[in-house]
């Protein structure tokens, strides 16, 4: 430590936190010196800097990607079970293939995500409703089946047209995909649980909005995979579905990172702030463009595709943001700090504790 | 799994809140054994590290990873170059410089405002510093202290030369600067409301007779989802085997009725082992000493029963605040909001087909 470090009449607090800023798993890239040393913009105490909880090890590609194709898979389900009963078989293709293609995907990345990935099935050793992530392996198993027997009828049924045992194929294709339907939104939403019922501010702090906002981004990733993939006299609820989800989506990511207050720092920097970025630049060209050229094949392609390339940054938005806020003491500290003296204050005032919420200290 | 109903009906405290036996909770029956935990009281702590080595020894728990760019891994912020918890991490001594500018006031530390001046932190039972009263010979380490009447008398229990007010700690003075060492041996925390256990999808994580909270290797499959559920921190996947690894409490020791390896090999009982009721009567008994004596910033931390993990089984005493330490100052285990998680996800579920129904509204039948 050079002397400079403690240069007489430095506020302790600043200086603590000067001392050794250590970023966990990731060293800074890019290398400019001064960077790491930045002052916290809050004022507050830590361990040399140092993370108090740990990141979470989930792997980058496979966890977000896992959570976009959830939702792909979830919303699609129930566009092909209802594009079925009113008429837009290409449309029911088309969700009929998203479905299994999000289930088997997902599946493969939540398998390679596993540290231990030949175990994969010690998922389905018992049924705990406290782990997400039990519950999740639970709705995904049955989804995949359903959408494996109803691709597999949609896939099989040029073969048999016709012939006997067609009849047959179809209702239970169709009895699959309305099994798929009714746990597929479970399957789009329960991944905002997943990841904020954990200890990571951004995402915790978060929990009213990440339901929405991923029920959104799903909608918008079904919606535009129907756009993209079946045929424009069949695409209108498509459409719809993926406008809407876009707006939702919008709405929701401005209302998290106000509502998140200083934890919302993490969205205005970094590679989260980019992905951010760009995914709500592809949601609104891609709402747009649906709005105005549903009926031309490749307009309503390019659009549904901009609204997929949204919802998927959304999600590797969201989980680059909460790695960060992890990592970030202050993103323990400060909130929990408001928390202890906004209890102090109501239990002086004897009124109930406001524990979950907090204003960011005058300044900030 | 008897209490799944109990949790999420409200009927009993099994997410959140005071739950005195959570062996029993877990399902053991009422003939367990009683729950045992640590009392971490680190205004004894001298940091020797004695606790991280005998737990990596018993436990076998390899060694942290060291690779060769990061030669020692030293941290290059302190004696501690083991950083934090971690799968091979079970014990972590914190040690913490705190070299404040010579004269700055202490009481923003939780001590009292001091009757008399002082000179800075250091105890003015010591001999004043820059009081006049003190030769400026130069001091290291190797030369014991000075007694209260400035004999020197070899080993002297410095807690018996504080003061009345101000910060203490093991403390060293030089000329320009005021030095104040805090050591802590950090382990996991043995919660009441344990997120990691919570949140295991597979049952790797348990609760014990003992009312601990342990990982079984044979189950675990590396989801890695404890990880960030536990809000001090401490359970790590480890890279070489892909498991969740954390302290055991010495759960095989436990069973032969031995103490653990790390309150066994602590030589100033810095760490000690018991039955939790016990080591908190032990607890309020020594902060209320400390108290006495002036150490009116020492606390306890993960005392309370009524925090938002429902206590700690391993709790503390310490000298700062939490974070100083590397502790989160208010931690809440996630499950708190799980019921309420679990019923806006359902809701927007529900909105989310109903909007993709919507969206054939008066499209018809083509
Ligand atoms: S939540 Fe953390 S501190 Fe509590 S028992 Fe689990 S690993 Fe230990
Ligand atoms: S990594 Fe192992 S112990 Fe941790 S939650 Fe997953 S299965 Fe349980
Ligand atoms: S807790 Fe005991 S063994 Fe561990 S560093 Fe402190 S004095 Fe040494």
């Amino acid at each position: 430590m050079t002397e400079d470090l403690n240069p007489t009449g430095m506020p302790e607090r600043a200086r603590i936190d000067h001392d050794a800023v250590k970023p966990r798993r990731d060293s800074p890239r890019g290398g400019r010196k001064g960077e790491q040393l930045q002052v916290p913009e809050a004022e507050f105490r830590s361990y040399y800097g140092r993370p108090i909880i740990k990141a979470p090890v989930w792997k980058n590609p496979d966890v977000p990607l896992y959570l976009f194709l959830g939702g792909l898979a979830g919303s699609s389900a129930v566009l092909a079970a209802m594009a079925g009963p009113t008429g837009r078989p290409s449309l029911r293709r088309a969700g009929r293939y998203a479905a299994v293609g999000g289930a088997m995907g997902g599946t493969v990345f939540l398998i390679h995500d596993l540290h231990r990935p030949s175990r994969f099935l010690h998922m389905l050793r018992v049924f705990k409703p406290t782990s997400p992530l039990s519950v999740g392996s639970w709705i995904l198993s049955p989804f995949a089946a359903f959408a494996t027997a109803a691709a597999g009828a949609e896939a099989l049924a040029p073969y048999l047209r016709g012939r006997r045992g067609a009849k047959t194929l179809q209702v239970a294709g169709d009895a699959a995909g309305v099994g798929a339907a009714v746990v597929g939104p479970a399957l789009a939403t329960y991944t905002a649980v997943l990841i904020s019922n954990t200890a990571v501010p951004t995402w915790h702090e978060a929990h009213r909005h990440l339901p929405v906002l991923f029920a959104g981004s799903a909608a918008a990733a079904g919606g535009g995979f129907g756009l993209v993939f079946s045929r424009v006299e069949d695409n209108e609820p498509a459409q719809r579905l993926a406008i809407a989800g876009a707006v939702v989506e919008l709405v929701t990511e401005e209302k998290m990172t106000r509502d998140l207050g200083m934890l919302a720092d993490v969205y205005d920097k970094g590679r989260a702030k980019t992905l951010m970025t760009a995914s709500k630049a592809c949601l609104v060209v891609g709402a747009a463009g649906a709005v105005v050229g549903r009926r031309k094949r490749w307009a309503a392609a390019l659009s549904g595709l901009a609204l997929m390339a949204g919802s998927a940054l959304t999600r590797f938005g969201v989980f680059d943001a909460g790695i960060a806020s992890a990592n970030d003491p202050a993103h323990i500290v400060v909130p929990q700090r408001e928390r202890i003296r906004r209890r102090e204050e109501a239990v002086q005032a004897g009124t109930t504790p406001p524990d979950r919420h907090y204003v960011p200290a005058a300044g900030n | 799994m008897t209490n799944v109903f109990d949790a999420f009906s409200g009927t009993a405290n099994s997410l959140y809140g005071e739950l005195p036996d959570p062996a029993a909770d877990a399902g053991f029956d009422p003939s367990h054994p009683k729950r045992v935990g640590f009392f971490t009281d680190t205004s004894v702590c001298i940091g020797c590290k004695a606790c991280e080595v005998a737990c990596k020894e018993w436990n076998l728990v390899p060694d942290d990873g060291t690779d060769a760019s990061d030669l020692y891994r030293l941290t290059g912020m302190s004696y501690d170059n083991t950083g934090d918890l971690g799968a091979s991490t079970w014990r972590h001594v914190a040690f913490i410089e705190d070299v404040r500018p010579h004269g700055s006031a202490t009481t923003a530390h939780g001590g009292a405002v001091p009757a008399e001046p002082t000179t800075g932190h250091i105890p003015s039972g010591l001999p004043a510093l820059g009081g006049g009263a003190l030769p400026k010979a130069p001091r290291d380490a190797a030369t014991a202290p000075p007694g209260p009447g400035g004999t020197g008398t070899g080993t002297v229990d410095l807690l018996t030369l504080l003061p009345d007010a101000g910060a203490h700690g093991q403390q060293t003075p030089d000329d320009e600067r005021d030095v104040r060492w805090l050591m802590a041996s950090d382990v996991c925390k043995h919660c009441t409301h344990a997120g990691c256990l919570d949140n295991c999808p597979t049952g790797a994580l348990f609760r014990t007779e003992f009312g601990t909270v342990v990982v079984q290797d044979d189950i675990c499959n590396g989801c890695g989802y404890c990880v960030p559920s536990c809000p001090y921190g401490v359970i790590d996947v480890r890279g070489s085997d892909g498991g969740a690894h954390k302290c055991t409490l010495c759960y095989d020791r436990l069973g032969s009725g031995l103490e653990p390896a790390c309150a066994k090999a602590c030589p100033t009982q810095s760490i000690q082992f018991g039955d939790l009721d016990e080591l908190q009567a032990a607890a309020d008994a020594r902060l209320a000493e400390l108290h006495g004596r002036g150490v009116n910033e020492a606390r306890l931390y993960g005392r309370d029963e009524n925090d938002g993990v429902g206590g700690d089984g391993a709790f503390f005493l310490l000298l700062d605040e939490p974070e100083v330490y590397g502790l989160p100052p208010d931690p809440i285990v996630t499950t708190r909001d799980l019921p309420e998680m679990w019923r806006n996800a359902a809701l927007t579920a529900v909105g989310l087909g109903a909007a993709a129904l919507a969206a054939f509204w008066k499209g018809g039948r083509r």
